[in-house]
Order: C-alpha cells, then sequence, then structure tokens
C-alpha cells in the first residue's frame, strides 16, 4: 500500500510538471497526505539525525540553503523542501522524493503550518526567527500566531532544541524557562537605525505589555529591548553575531561567536536582513553540533534562493530581484537598494494572489519615500500597478516620472529602456510577482525554472 | 491658506490597515489646493484639548492594543471626543475605529469593552471572520459614489435609531454580513470598516471629510478639482480593478 501511494504521489509531481503547471513540488504531497495523513511522520521516522525545521515571517528559504550548505559541507546526506512548497505537504513530497541515504530532514514551514508540520516530525531542532505583520487577511494577527507558536512549544518534547532570535521580543519570550533553548542575536552596534520603522509590530511587553524600550534598533521591532516596568529584557544570546559589515547589494561580512567557537565569513546576499538569516543558520549548526570550522566556506559558497537577491545579466545591465512579502521585508530591500551609488532603476511589482494576500494595504506601511529622490526611473507592475502608482504619488513622488506598467515583461524592457550601459535595474516583487518576473526571465532564456534550481 | 487641525489618535497602536495612508491622502488633498495639514499624535494617557482639533482620525488595532486603547478612550479622552463630536467636528474612523465610537464592543470572551459613543452603533465579536474586497455605494452631502475597499473583521456591528448606515453593500460583508450594509454616520462623524486604505482610491470620501473639517475651523470648505488630477485617474483606475476583484470569487 505504502509503495502504491508512494508511486501515484510521485508520478503526480511529474504530470504536472509535464503539463506545465508549475514545479510540481506540492502535487505529491496533496496525493499522499489524501492516501495517509500521517505520511510525513512515517517518512520522517529512519532519519538518523533527525530534522531541522524553520520558520519564520521573513527569511525561512534563505536560512535553509545556508544550513544546508553547512550539512552539505559536513557530508551529511539531506533530505530538504528547497523548491518553495512550505506546508504540510511539501515537506511530505520532499520526504517522498527523498534519497536512501538520507539522515537529516531540513524543512523551512510556513508559520501557521508549524504545528502540523512539528507534530509529524518531532524535530531535533526548530529555528524561529521573526514574526511580522504579514498577510492579515491569511495569518490573522500577530498575538494569534504566537499564541500557537506557545501551545506548540509546550507539548515539545525537551530533547527538541529551540533555537530563538533573542532580538525578536515576542520570539524570544518563547522559551522563557524553557531548558534546551539556545538563544541568537546581532550585537553590533552599527547596525543600530535611529528610529524604529513605521511597520514595527510588538514593541509592547511580551510578559506585561508595558511599552518596550529599545537600547538598539535593527529591523522593524526587533532589537536590543527590555522592559522598564516588570523587568523582562533580551535573553543574552549564546550565539552572537558581533561585527557585520554591509557590502550594498553584494553581500556582508560577519563575525559570529558561538559556545562551538568563532565563525568569521564574508557572505554574497544583500542586506541586514541576511545576517540575521547567517546568525540563524551558524546557531542551527551549532545545535546540530557540526563543525565550525566547516561554516566560514559553506556561508561564503551560499547563493541567493530564487528571487532573493538572485543577480541576472541582461545584456549589459545587471537585474538584481529583492523578493519582499511584507513591510518589513520591503523596507530591508529599500534599505539594500538604497545602498547601491549608481544610478537607480527600481521597478516595484504588486500581485493581490492568494500567495501574496490578498490585501494589499501592506504597501502603505513600506518606507518607499528615500527612493522617490534617489531613482533615475521608476516603474510600477502586477495585477495591483495602480495601487501602488497611488502609493508612490502620496508618498511624494512626481506623478508624471511613474512609469505605471501591468505586465511583468513590459515593465522590465520599461526600466531597461531608461537604464545605462552598466545600470542595474532593481525588481522589488511580490511572491507571485516574482514568479511571473522569472516565467518572462525563462521565456527569455536568462534563467533557468526554479524546480531545476535545487 | 487654510489649516486643518488633525488630531491622530494611538498612531502607535491603532495602525494595522496601513492607516498612514489615509492621514497622506489627507495631506497631500490640502497641500494641491495650498492648504496644510497640521498633525497632533494623541497617544495614551494623553489628554484632548477641547476645540483644538477639525478632523479626528483613529485606525485599526490587534485586539490587544484595541482593549488598551477602549479603556484610555473612556478614562482620558471620551468627553472632549463627545463635545467635538457635538461642535460638528469630522471624524474618520476605521474598523477598530468603527468599534471604539460606539457605545461598546463584546469581545469573543464576553468581555465588554467600553465605547466613546459618538456613534449610535454596537459591536459583537461573531464567530467567523469577515475578510475580502468589498464595494459599496454611498451618499454623502447629496452625492453618491461607489466606493472600494477591504474589510478584515470578526466584530459585527448593529446601528441604533441615532446611526444612518454609510454604505450599501454591493459586494462584501459589510457590518455584519447580513444586513447588507456597511458602516454608520452622525453629524460629521464616519465609522467605517474599509481599508486598504480607504482613501487613496476613493479621493471622494477624502474631499468630503476635508470640507466637513474645513468648515469646522472655520474655512471656506470649497475644495477646487485637482488641476494635475493624476492621482484621480490613478484612483479611478485601481478603483476599477478592484471592484474587479470584488467581484470574483476567489
Amino acid at each position: 500500500m505504502r509503495r502504491l501511494a508512494q508511486l501515484v504521489a510521485r508520478s503526480s509531481g511529474w504530470l504536472s510538471r509535464r503539463l506545465g503547471r508549475g514545479g510540481g513540488t506540492t502535487l505529491p504531497g496533496v496525493v499522499l497526505l489524501k492516501l495517509r495523513p500521517r505520511a510525513a511522520e512515517e517518512l520522517a521516522a529512519p532519519l538518523s539525525a533527525g530534522s531541522v525545521v524553520i520558520s519564520a515571517t521573513n527569511g525561512k528559504t534563505t536560512t535553509a540553503r545556508l544550513v544546508r550548505s553547512a550539512t552539505d559541507a559536513a557530508g551529511m546526506p539531506t533530505v530538504a523542501n528547497t523548491a518553495g512548497s512550505n506546508l504540510l505537504r511539501g515537506v511530505t513530497a520532499a520526504l517522498l522524493d527523498m534519497d536512501d541515504d538520507a539522515q537529516l530532514g531540513l524543512f523551512e514551514v510556513d508559520e501557521a503550518a508549524l504545528p502540523s508540520v512539528v507534530d509529524q516530525v518531532q524535530p531535533r531542532v526548530i529555528v524561529l526567527m521573526n514574526l511580522f505583520r504579514d498577510q492579515l487577511d491569511r495569518y490573522g494577527e500577530l498575538e494569534t500566531l504566537v499564541e500557537t507558536w506557545r501551545t506548540m512549544i509546550a507539548d515539545l518534547s525537551p530533547e527538541t532544541t529551540l533555537v530563538l532570535n533573542a532580538d525578536d521580543p515576542a520570539v524570544a519570550h518563547l522559551g522563557h524557562d524553557r531548558p534546551n533553548t539556545v538563544w541568537f542575536g546581532v550585537d553590533d552596534p552599527s547596525i543600530g537605525r535611529a528610529e524604529q520603522s513605521h511597520a514595527a509590530d510588538s514593541t509592547h511587553c511580551p510578559r506585561c505589555d508595558h511599552p518596550l524600550t529599545y537600547d538598539l534598533i535593527g529591523i522593524g521591532h526587533m532589537g536590543h529591548w527590555r522592559c522598564e516596568n516588570c523587568g523582562l529584557a533580551r535573553p543574552t544570546p549564546a550565539v552572537t553575531a558581533t561585527g557585520v559589515t554591509v557590502r550594498g547589494v553584494d553581500g556582508f561580512d560577519i563575525e559570529i561567536s558561538t559556545p562551538s567557537g568563532p565563525v568569521a565569513a564574508s557572505v554574497a546576499l544583500p542586506g541586514l536582513h541576511n545576517a540575521y538569516n547567517a546568525t540563524a543558520a551558524v546557531s542551527a549548526a551549532h545545535a546540530l553540533g557540526l563543525d565550525m570550522a566547516l561554516l566560514p566556506a559553506a556561508l561564503a559558497d551560499t547563493d541567493a534562493a530564487f528571487g532573493r537577491g538572485e543577480h541576472v545579466d541582461i545584456g549589459d545591465n545587471r537585474l538584481v530581484m529583492l523578493l519582499a512579502k511584507n513591510p518589513t521585508g520591503a523596507n530591508e530591500n529599500v534599505r539594500a537598494t538604497l545602498t547601491h551609488t549608481a544610478d537607480l532603476h527600481v521597478v516595484i511589482f504588486l500581485n493581490d494572489r492568494t500567495a501574496d494576500g490578498q490585501d494589499v494595504s501592506w504597501i502603505w506601511d513600506v518606507d518607499y519615500e528615500p527612493l522617490f529622490d534617489r531613482v533615475s526611473s521608476l516603474t510600477v507592475s502586477g495585477d495591483r500597478a495602480h495601487d501602488l502608482a497611488l502609493r508612490c504619488v502620496y508618498g511624494g513622488a512626481d506623478p508624471s516620472a511613474i512609469v505605471v506598467e501591468p505586465d511583468p515583461g513590459a515593465a522590465l524592457d520599461a526600466a531597461l529602456a531608461s537604464a545605462g550601459p552598466g545600470d542595474t535595474v532593481f525588481a522589488l516583487p511580490t511572491y507571485t510577482a516574482m514568479l511571473d518576473l522569472r516565467a518572462e526571465l525563462v521565456r527569455r532564456n536568462l534563467v533557468v525554472p526554479f524546480w531545476e534550481d535545487a | 491658506m487654510a489649516v486643518v487641525r488633525l488630531c491622530h489618535l494611538y498612531p502607535h497602536e491603532m495602525n494595522i490597515y496601513a492607516d498612514r495612508g489615509n492621514i497622506a491622502v489627507f495631506a497631500q488633498r490640502l497641500a494641491w489646493r495650498g492648504h496644510e495639514l497640521q498633525v497632533t499624535e494623541v497617544a495614551h494617557g494623553d489628554s484632548i484639548t477641547p476645540g483644538a482639533h477639525d478632523l479626528y482620525y483613529l485606525g485599526g488595532g490587534q485586539d490587544r492594543d484595541q482593549r488598551i486603547v477602549a479603556h484610555d478612550l473612556a478614562d482620558t479622552k471620551a468627553d472632549a471626543l463627545r463635545s467635538a463630536a457635538q461642535d460638528g467636528a469630522a471624524f474618520l474612523w476605521v474598523c477598530g475605529g468603527i468599534q471604539l465610537a460606539g457605545v461598546g464592543y463584546t469581545d469573543a470572551s464576553g468581555e465588554r469593552l467600553p465605547g466613546v459613543g459618538i456613534l449610535d452603533v454596537d459591536t459583537e465579536a461573531g464567530d467567523r471572520r469577515m475578510i475580502g474586497d468589498i464595494v459599496l455605494l454611498v451618499q454623502l452631502d447629496g452625492e453618491m459614489q461607489r466606493v472600494v475597499g477591504y474589510e478584515n473583521h470578526v466584530g459585527r456591528t448593529s446601528l441604533g435609531a441615532d446611526a444612518t448606515w454609510f454604505g450599501r453593500v454591493e459586494q462584501g460583508h459589510g457590518n455584519d454580513g447580513e444586513s447588507g450594509k456597511e458602516g454608520a454616520v452622525q453629524n460629521h462623524v464616519i465609522g467605517t470598516y474599509l481599508h486598504g486604505p480607504l482613501l487613496p482610491k476613493n479621493p471622494w470620501v477624502a474631499d468630503t471629510v476635508l470640507r466637513w473639517a474645513l468648515d469646522h475651523g472655520g474655512h471656506d470648505s470649497v475644495l477646487e478639482p485637482l488641476d494635475t488630477g493624476d492621482a484621480d485617474i490613478l484612483a479611478a483606475r485601481a478603483r476599477e480593478v478592484a471592484i474587479g476583484r470584488a467581484g470574483q470569487a476567489r
């Protein structure tokens, strides 16, 4: 029965790709879950090194890639859901497809789907990185998710190592008084911002609701926080990024101290948010007991996941795709884009399909304003291009200077037409807009389809 | 040049549905006419100076924040807000705002939160969330227009005798998913669940509220049509797309 179920499920993935219906990364899982609802539990049980599960609003995919580089460097055969499907069915599909010698499971999991995956996979390590305001129509409010995670953690086996971001108050507090918890954080004062971005959530104490005081503001509500009312404060992290130097959109240098020894690496991923991802990945490697000496090369060798800082050469221009699904992600992308000192050509894409969130309100929480004075050209695209145009106009951009081009290919062409020789075009898409843009790049033979990119 | 004095209530707690977009629209549409929006942020514990504002804005927040705000409003601000509403000041209270403007809100746990009582509406948490694109037919000051937005609320709001509804629902749920009505209006107080935010795609609503605010401040309340027109052409196109969305089953 099990073999038949696997055969049917695997064929459906092949069929989906053959029929041109996208990556076919979830259909086998969907089919198998219908036949055996607890298939992931059965399939994960033989993994001798257990599983690592990573969840967050932002940075799941990139962190999973960084951890994957580390386990590859350690010679640990790993099964992962790298093709981007991060619900239980995606994890199940990956397990279904794994090689016989796989020892470790490595899964990036949707925030809301996390309890269902943890329940079946019984992870050895759970990495929880951040919770930002995101797709309120789909996930509901932040505190509802925090509550779901809290319940899940209360039921965890004490054997499971919990890796938490000390800089995110709500996430950090999930490990309060729990043994076998490893906190990580960023300690470099040079990353600090003068003031909190508009999109900051969770600025109240997770224990007593009093407004928090910040000694250092990193990304959104993340930073060095403390409550002057009840005394709760950021836990002292065991894994700490002590030095972060961001080199524009090309990458950053980072020094991380861990109980298993220091790591200094040069990482080719843009922005401070990726410094957090790298610190989370090193924490996961530490929790797995990997040799820290392997990590500098592993981190340096990790290239961007599709759409997340991916660079594509188009003639003598360069396209940099910076995916964002929520205000905090978009703010970090704007921040990274602004580090580019040459002429800036920016295309912002907004779709409102299910995977993007149908509610497009969030673009008003993004601090796009610093772009308007810097851009040489500004194009808005996607299903809701006109909403973006309104966002820019009411943010102070000159209406006559905005190119409104809903079709992604035409938007790309408009930006390339404005760009001079050697200029970089920055594409800031939502999730399905990134898929559309990438499909256009595939049609132009500039990139390979994403399911061949694992 | 006229100065419209906006009181923005709890901008740090009550902002989850991109409420600052509405503030930006007020500011720009006044600036384009040579006027100015003066924003006073009023926070937890602050009191409101009677007569100091022409326009009061309150947005939506998470349940936890809304609970904190409900008690603070009752303790420190409700009297001043009630007299401002009676005095004809303009109010746009969105999402959590309409619930807090009413006589009270009974949340999912059965706890009763106080309301300011500037709208004769009462709200009770329902058992399902009403989410999606929404299209209304709205009449204000004798003019009727189609208004688009996005709604996401669990509260079911019912109207008392002193309030009239803000819009008739063409697509979407509205106040309770049954009555076909959305929001409430009483004197110059508007309460609505529509975000998106509401004003960028519905500049007519923005200008109507601004006229009330100008009038309250003793200014000439005629707002010239925008000569550039760009923003309103974009708004019309964005509204068409949103209306198309609301008609789709998704």
